[in-house]
């Protein structure tokens, strides 16, 4: 039984049917932008991602290389931990079974590695299945930098943290270890439906 | 998950409004007694849960803006135009009043006395909230850590806190403030009247070589400036804590 606020009512308009909101967000037009430090900033040239197995095997894309790839258009909702969710954001990226698909590996678990040290950590079969992509474009645009440009993760079923900006290294591995935001109190899973958002929910 | 088990679960909280602060024409300081907080450090935040009779709910966060005092939280909240919760929690709340709340939360963009100083603050509008929660812990440390602060506010009439900073800034050798109002100043006002910039950020705040750690709070176009600006002034990206509120980002 949750606390009656006096007085207090609902004044944001339903933007959405309940289905696509999460319990405890709320719809947003606007973008907003959470990061730990400052933006950074890498060029495609010097822009490098690494899939490392579990074995200690090193695939690594340069830009080029990367474009290459066959990319697709995903329309997703996303969930942020702070409350702000985003109906049919407008992705373009290379899926991460693409990306896996020449890497020998029976992991588990993977943790993104960023671009300014960033680290989140995924099971592995929540990145596979069609569930995950490096995203590089928003909107029909390159991705900007403090949106997590050149690169990021898009993981849309999980909260935002997961969807690492910047995105450098993909570390697959036998065991899970927290990331950033996990070793600091919020969930390790994160699942938006469940209203995972710090360790214990 | 195992880690799970060890932290235990941040619960929800009955939080009693025993305290309201007029801090601006639209900024509130709402203290609240909750009994069962266990603590906290300067820079983390709560959530707070409203709920109406029909049992509608909304849940914001609020960084935490005094320092760790028993089963006191004080959270100073702009009413935003318009907004849901802001303002039902600046102009209707009345001391009696209970909400919900949890936390402490966040772990990185937090002071400790370990971690040192000095202490280089830079505050857009209510991003000054969580960084007046670190001035205030360590003033009271036996020894408080040099600290400067630059504070952007629109106008003095919205500078929330300024009689405190002013009187800090007075009587304290380790605390500086420069405050930069972007909008209108005050008749006489011989300080900065414009958006931060690099000049203003080189003049204002710690060198490179004195090392500090540096906190940044405010809207995100403001994070983005002050945060860049930093780093081209020669800061290390490990050494410069960001935390951005609000929509207004893009
Ligand atoms: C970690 C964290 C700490 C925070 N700490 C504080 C704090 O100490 N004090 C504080 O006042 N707020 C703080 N905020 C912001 C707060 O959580 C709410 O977003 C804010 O109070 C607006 O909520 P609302 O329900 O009134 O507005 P909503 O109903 O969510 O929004 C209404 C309208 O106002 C706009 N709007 C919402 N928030 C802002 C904003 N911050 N600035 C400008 N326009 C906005 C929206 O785009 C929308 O158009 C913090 C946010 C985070 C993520």
């Amino acid at each position: 039984m949750s606390l009656i606020s006096r007085g207090f009512q609902r004044r944001r308009e339903v933007e959405a049917s309940p289905d696509r909101v999460p319990p405890g967000q709320y719809v947003t037009n606007d973008f907003p932008v959470l990061s730990a430090g400052p933006t950074p900033r890498i060029s495609a040239e010097e822009w490098r991602f690494r899939v490392t197995s579990e074995r200690g095997e090193e695939t690594t894309w340069t830009w080029e290389e990367f474009s290459a790839l066959p990319a697709e258009a995903v329309k997703v909702d996303i969930h942020c931990v702070t409350k702000w969710s985003k109906l049919d954001t407008d992705w373009r990226g290379v899926s991460v079974d693409t990306i896996l698909k020449g890497v020998g590996s029976s992991a588990a678990f993977a943790t993104a590695h960023s671009y300014g040290g960033y680290t989140t950590n995924l099971p592995v079969v929540d990145l596979t299945g069609g569930k995950a992509w490096i995203a590089f474009q928003y909107g029909g645009q390159p991705l900007a930098p403090e949106h997590g440009g050149p690169a990021r993760l898009l993981v849309p079923h999980l909260y935002f943290w997961k969807s690492a900006k910047w995105i450098h290294r993909l570390e697959l591995r036998d065991s899970d270890r927290p990331g950033f935001w996990e070793s600091l109190g919020y969930h390790g899973y994160g699942d938006p439906w469940k209203e995972q958002r710090y360790a214990g929910d | 998950m195992e880690r799970t088990a060890l932290r235990g679960r941040l619960t929800w909280l009955e939080a009693e409004v025993v305290q309201l602060v007029q801090e601006t024409a639209r900024v509130k300081t709402i203290v609240f007694r909750v009994p069962g907080w266990t603590g906290h450090l300067p820079g983390q935040h709560v959530d707070i849960r409203l709920t109406a009779e029909d049992g509608y709910q909304a849940q914001r966060s609020y960084s935490i803006a005094n320092a760790n005092n028993n089963e006191h939280v004080a959270l100073t909240v702009e009413a935003v135009e318009n907004g849901e919760v802001s303002p039902y929690l600046v102009d209707e709340l009345v001391a009696g009043d209970r909400i919900e709340l949890r936390g402490p939360i966040g772990g990185y963009f937090v002071w400790e006395p370990s971690l040192g100083g000095p202490l280089q603050l830079i505050a857009g509008g209510s991003g000054l909230v969580p960084l007046m929660a670190m001035i205030r812990s360590q003033m009271s440390y036996a020894s408080p850590v040099r600290t400067n602060l630059v504070a952007s506010a629109r106008s003095w009439e919205e500078l929330i806190y300024r009689d405190e900073l002013e009187k800090l800034s007075r009587e304290r050798d380790d605390f500086d403030v420069v405050y930069t109002l972007t909008r209108s100043q005050p008749h006489g006002w011989n300080g900065y009247g414009r958006r931060i910039d690099k000049d203003l950020l080189a003049a204002s705040t710690f060198a490179v070589e004195e090392a500090p750690l540096i906190f940044v709070c405010g809207p995100t176009g403001f994070v983005e400036t002050a945060a860049a600006i930093m780093l081209e002034l020669g800061h290390q990206p490990g050494g410069i804590k960001t935390e951005r509120f609000g929509p207004s980002g893009g």
